[in-house]
């Protein structure tokens, strides 16, 4: 219990200096989102000295603001939910266009790495065990996955499965013509058909890396002397395979999964470019494109969070598995 | 020698086949009686510990038994070939019949998994009609007379102390009540006074239990005082094999009497080694340490 009081209490100290930071940034960046804005709206007007006022008191940047003022109206906006309003969707508030576009990024690639790990840690326990057999040259060949550019990567199997074969859909997150986004078996159906090609091309260009680490890890438990002991006591092969090398064989793992997880967020902007897939990665290339302050900062923020809590979920797992990161809590 | 021999040990030769074979055992021939302990003495790399993982079949590549047979007496009066055994049935000798204390007390138990598990593999592998609170209560029953005591059971190994350890490995060993336990070296790795403890432990369960020991140790004094019969290896043969009380007083080898010679004496007599002030056999001035 007292572990967990520890890492939580962490945990709010690293979101804090996040947030913080995740402040500052902006505001230490050149240019002005309210001249970014009128200088749109100027394309369809002349705008008057009361437009740019109240686009100013609307996107909050009121200069006589103290910054530490502003700093208080960002902590409150934050735990009030109100992050702004996006300028590229204007005027759509920021909360709602990450709320639509999160889902799509959190299951599809967050499926997709989490499938990429398991695949990657089965087999190369296996490859492992069994040191020397016809798995051994999985190796080579998924290093190779790795090494090519993702995107170059996602695009052959695109035009190979996609536009070749018909077997998957060549863009977007779901069929609009189907069903509408919801809890329908229609929707879901079509999501999982869109997002297959997609979380596929992830869990093939990375799962190399865990089939190599764990195989590496698997073969110097292997010679560990429990191991020994184990087979000396007679357990059975299986047994000896998941309980005792594995289990610690999959320590180092975890760790580097959950920096992985962190990525799950932040890594989405190729493959959603390249699949045209509705989520946060194309999202924040569109809020880079047009300089949406607010739109980035929220976006930053998810990121931060995303990171922040799939280290706290590895850390608490990582304290089930291995008893000896509890010992001194 | 009675005809109550546990293990019969028969021209085994091991042979580590790398580009250059090391012949690691050669040609031992070996009687172990039942509830005897036979010391196995000798230095570092004379094939002590080879021999003991052949007669568990525990010998990975490119270690190989090249030639000679090893055949446990069970009590049940049956002879089991231990090197004709097939995989399945070399399964369920090992532990059963013939158990392991290994050299490194620190490493030998698995980190991430609590003893009380560790215990119940061994039943959940060997006795499946067990119940789960059968296995429980054997477990807790097992660090109890081990002197480890059963509220440890729930325990990690990193929370148990070196000397610990290597009780919970005895006790592990203890679980199936086999013929044989081997102990490796056992207490190598600790000081004198838990080394001490253990032995008399060993000792004790020897006589409660019945089983025969192998204790390979190169520690020739230490074996001495807690072996009936004693064989001293070097360069993987047996080159003398007697009473423990035969080696002390007339060592037949010049490497026996070498090894023992090896052992400062407190005085600072070589030669004078003695550890413990009760043994009878020696005269006045020696014995006082």
């Amino acid at each position: 219990m007292r572990y967990i009081a520890r890492k939580l209490g962490f945990y709010a100290v690293a979101l804090w200096g996040a947030l913080t930071v995740n402040f500052l940034l902006p505001r230490m960046l050149p240019g002005n989102p309210v001249d970014i804005l009128v200088a749109k709206l100027s394309a369809r007007g002349p705008v008057t000295d009361e437009l740019r006022d109240s686009l100013e008191l609307l996107l909050g940047g009121a200069p006589d603001q103290g910054i530490l003022e502003q700093y208080w109206v960002y902590l409150v906006g934050i735990f009030t939910g109100n992050l702004g309003i996006s300028i590229t969707y204007y005027p759509v508030p920021v909360v709602e266009i990450i709320g639509q576009a999160l889902p799509w990024t959190l299951v599809m690639i967050g499926i997709g790495t989490l499938l990429a790990f398991i695949v990657g840690v089965a087999l190369g326990m296996l490859a492992g065990w069994k040191r020397g057999s016809w798995l051994d040259n999985l190796v080579p060949v998924t290093t190779m996955f790795q090494a090519v550019p993702y995107f170059w990567l996602a695009l052959v199997l695109l035009y190979i499965l996609s536009v070749g074969l018909g077997a998957f859909p060549v863009s977007g997150g779901y069929n609009y013509n189907v069903a509408q986004p919801g809890f329908t078996w229609d929707f879901v159906g079509t999501a999982i058909y869109h997002g297959t090609l997609p979380a596929l091309t992830i869990v093939i260009s990375s799962f190399g890396g865990w089939l190599l680490g764990m195989r590496n890890m698997m073969v110097s438990t292997l010679s560990e002397d429990y191991i020994v002991t184990a087979e000396a006591k007679g357990l059975r092969p299986m047994r000896i395979m998941t309980a005792y090398a594995a289990r610690n064989a999959v320590l180092p793992s975890v760790a580097g999964f959950a920096i992985s997880l962190g990525f799950v967020v932040s890594g989405s902007i190729v493959t959603e470019q390249v699949f045209s897939y509705p989520g946060i990665g194309s999202t924040l290339l569109q809020a880079v494109n047009n300089s949406d302050y607010a739109l980035m900062q929220g976006l930053f923020l998810v990121i931060t969070l995303a990171v922040l809590g799939a280290n706290l979920i590895v850390d608490l797992l990582y304290g089930v598995i291995d008893p000896r990161t509890r010992a001194n809590g | 020698m009675t005809d109550d021999t546990l293990l019969s040990i028969r021209d085994y030769n091991i042979v580590y086949e790398t580009e250059r074979p090391v012949h690691a055992v050669r040609d031992v021939n070996l009687k172990l009686q039942r509830g005897e302990i036979l010391g196995l003495a000798g230095e570092s790399g004379c094939g002590k510990t080879t021999l003991a993982y052949g007669i568990n079949r525990l010998l990975r590549p490119p270690a190989v038994i090249r030639t000679g047979s090893a055949i446990l007496h069970d009590k049940g009066g049956y002879d089991i070939d231990i090197n004709a055994l097939k995989v399945k049935e070399l399964r369920e000798y090992r532990w059963d019949k013939v158990s392991m204390v290994f050299q490194g007390a620190m490493n030998a138990l698995n980190p991430v998994i609590s003893i009380e598990k560790q215990l119940g593999d061994i039943f959940s592998t060997h006795r499946p009609q067990m119940s789960k609170a059968d296995r429980r209560e054997e477990s807790a029953g097992l660090l109890d007379l081990i002197g480890v005591g059963r509220d440890r059971l729930r325990s990690f190994p990193h929370e148990l102390s070196g000397g610990m350890r290597q009780r919970v490995m005895i006790a592990m060993a203890l679980a199936l009540k086999p013929q044989l336990m081997i102990m490796d070296e056992p207490t190598t790795a600790l000081d004198v006074l838990v080394q001490r403890d253990i032995l008399q432990e060993i000792s004790e369960l020897r006589s409660q239990f019945g089983f025969s020991v192998i204790f390979i140790t190169h520690d020739l004094p230490l074996l001495l005082e807690i072996s009936d019969r004693i064989a001293v290896m070097l360069q993987g043969e047996i080159v003398e094999l007697g009473t423990a009380e035969r080696i002390f007083r007339r060592p037949d080898h010049v490497y026996t009497e070498r090894l023992l010679q090896s052992f400062p004496s407190l005085t600072g007599e070589r030669g004078g080694f003695i550890r413990s002030g009760n043994d009878e056999t020696r005269t006045k001035d020696e014995a006082i340490v």
